[in-house]
């Protein structure tokens, strides 16, 4: 056998088998995965209320009758425009440290922290996302929902929505890809995620390579394979244009 | 008020950028129970604005729309109620791409009128059957010429059961050869006695099927007649100029 070959077997050893090192592996993966999952749906959820809200504005609001709706509703557009500012101005890295060393400073656990942050992050990004989704639907299809005596909720919900996000599916599919990778910040705030997983064992065992490998493999996978699913549902959905 | 009167409108007005452009300037019109009232004018007239609102797709700037006696214009009023009784058909059909044809026919009745689903298929396979499109029910919209759609979508509209249906100038985005089959499906509904208020271009459905036509100019009602009279014996210069241009 080479040299190297042995080598990279003994290092192999070493960083995975050795006092079961790979279990930071897998604790680390299940609260990478369980972060982006909470977090992906605090994001499309409160991204899709932002959304509405802005996209409602931009439509409706020049043609509704002045009174508390009208300024309700503007009040509101502010206020998800300041958030959307605030969050998108700022970058996810500070984000976390001031929830957890300040907003949080009580919380033990990192985990539910990070969820929240990234769950808050992302849903600035998927506003935009939907938001364009909603604006690219044809008026007539609002039109046709309340022309049928649908209410404006009603409406948005059984027919704008729908249709909207199966069109912005790829761009939404995207924004989870790029945060299931950015949760490797929380790593800084003392969560055991997939990351911190491999710098445990990086700095325990002094192999700089191997962990950081298999840390960045496991994360392409699991991008191989969301983008996979995704791809499939996108096919499942398009019957709808045949 | 005639005691069979549906839709009655009064000084209605619709003023943009602040009175700039006066899309509507000061309409009466009344709808009877069973009429068929045709819209007719030069684009820019004022007529798609004024169907539009009738079941309050376009807030008029000022005026009142009193349907079944109500004033839909006042805030109190619940418009939502109000639509589901008000058919539409729009120029660009606006089926809804995501669903299936039955889909788009059942999905109102459904929600709306609490019908079962059962009940909402029947009665729109019935419908479906009455426009020779009961093949197409799990089609896509996608899938359906335009004529085939517009009869959908007319059919979709008369599933909430509606007093009066609105149609927004129903064949202008088809191809020539598919403008009988819809007007066709419209004529038939006449003849069943249903209301309507039809703007549109078709000259021929004009003087066959309605009640009344109305010319809109400038948005304002220049002469409203019997088809026989409007079309042979024309009193304003402008009916005469305008029927002069369409019928050469």
């Amino acid at each position: 056998m080479p040299e190297f070959l042995q080598k990279l077997e003994r290092q192999f050893y070493v960083c995975f088998i050795e006092k079961d090192r790979w279990k930071y592996i897998v604790e680390g993966l299940g609260n990478t995965l369980k972060i982006a999952l909470v977090a992906v749906i605090i994001g499309v959820v409160l991204g899709a209320v932002i959304a509405i809200i802005r996209s409602t504005y931009d439509k409706n609001a020049k043609n509704m009758r002045p009174g508390v709706g009208r300024t309700f509703l503007a009040i509101l557009n502010w206020l998800c425009k300041v958030y959307l500012t605030v969050i998108r101005g700022t970058p996810v890295m500070i984000q976390i440290l001031i929830m957890f060393f300040v907003i949080f400073a009580f919380a033990k656990d990192g985990v539910p922290v990070a969820m929240l942050t990234f769950g808050i992050n992302s849903s600035a990004y998927v506003a935009e996302i939907i938001r364009s989704g909603i604006m690219s639907i044809d008026e007539g299809q609002t039109e046709a929902g309340r022309s049928l005596g649908f209410n404006f909720v009603q409406t948005m919900w059984h027919i704008v929505i729908p249709q909207a996000l199966k069109n912005v599916l790829p761009a939404l599919a995207n924004e989870f890809i790029v945060l299931l990778k950015e949760t490797s910040v929380a790593c800084y705030v003392a969560v055991n995620d997939l990351t911190k997983g491999g710098e445990i064992i990086r700095s325990t065992t002094y192999v700089q390579a191997l962990p950081l490998f298999a840390v960045a493999l496991i994360y392409l996978a699991l991008v191989m394979f969301f983008s996979y699913l995704v791809g499939k549902l996108e096919r499942r959905l398009r019957t709808s244009e045949r | 008020m005639n005691d069979n009167s549906l839709i009655k409108v009064s000084g209605l007005k619709m003023y943009y950028n602040g009175g700039a452009i006066r899309a509507l300037d000061g309409v009466d019109a009344e709808v009877k129970k069973g009429e068929v009232v045709v819209v007719v004018g030069p684009s820019g007239s004022g007529k798609s604005t004024f169907l539009r609102c009738l079941n309050l797709l376009e807030l008029p700037t000022a005026g009142n729309i009193c349907v079944d006696g109500v004033d839909i214009t006042d805030r109190k009023t619940n418009i939502n109620l109000h639509r589901q009784k008000m058919g539409m058909v729009f120029q660009h059909f606006n089926l809804f791409p995501h669903m299936t044809v039955l889909r788009n026919m059942t999905l109102a009745p459904m929600k709306l009128l609490k019908k079962s689903k059962k009940e909402a298929e029947a009665q729109a396979m019935e419908l479906l059957k009455k426009v020779g499109l009961a093949d197409r029910a799990n089609a896509y919209p996608s899938q359906l010429s335009g004529g085939q759609k517009q009869r959908i979508a007319i059919v979709r509209a008369l599933c909430m059961n509606p007093e009066v249906m609105l149609f927004d100038e129903p064949t202008s985005a088809l191809d020539p050869e598919m403008v009988g089959e819809v007007l066709e499906v419209m004529r038939s509904l006449a003849l069943d006695g249903m209301t309507m208020v039809v703007v549109t271009h078709e000259m021929g459905f004009a003087k066959e099927v309605a009640s009344r036509v109305i010319f809109f100019d400038e948005g304002h009602i220049v002469e409203e007649n019997t088809p026989d009279e409007f079309f042979s014996n024309p009193k304003s210069e402008r009916l005469k100029l305008f029927l002069s241009k369409i019928i050469s």
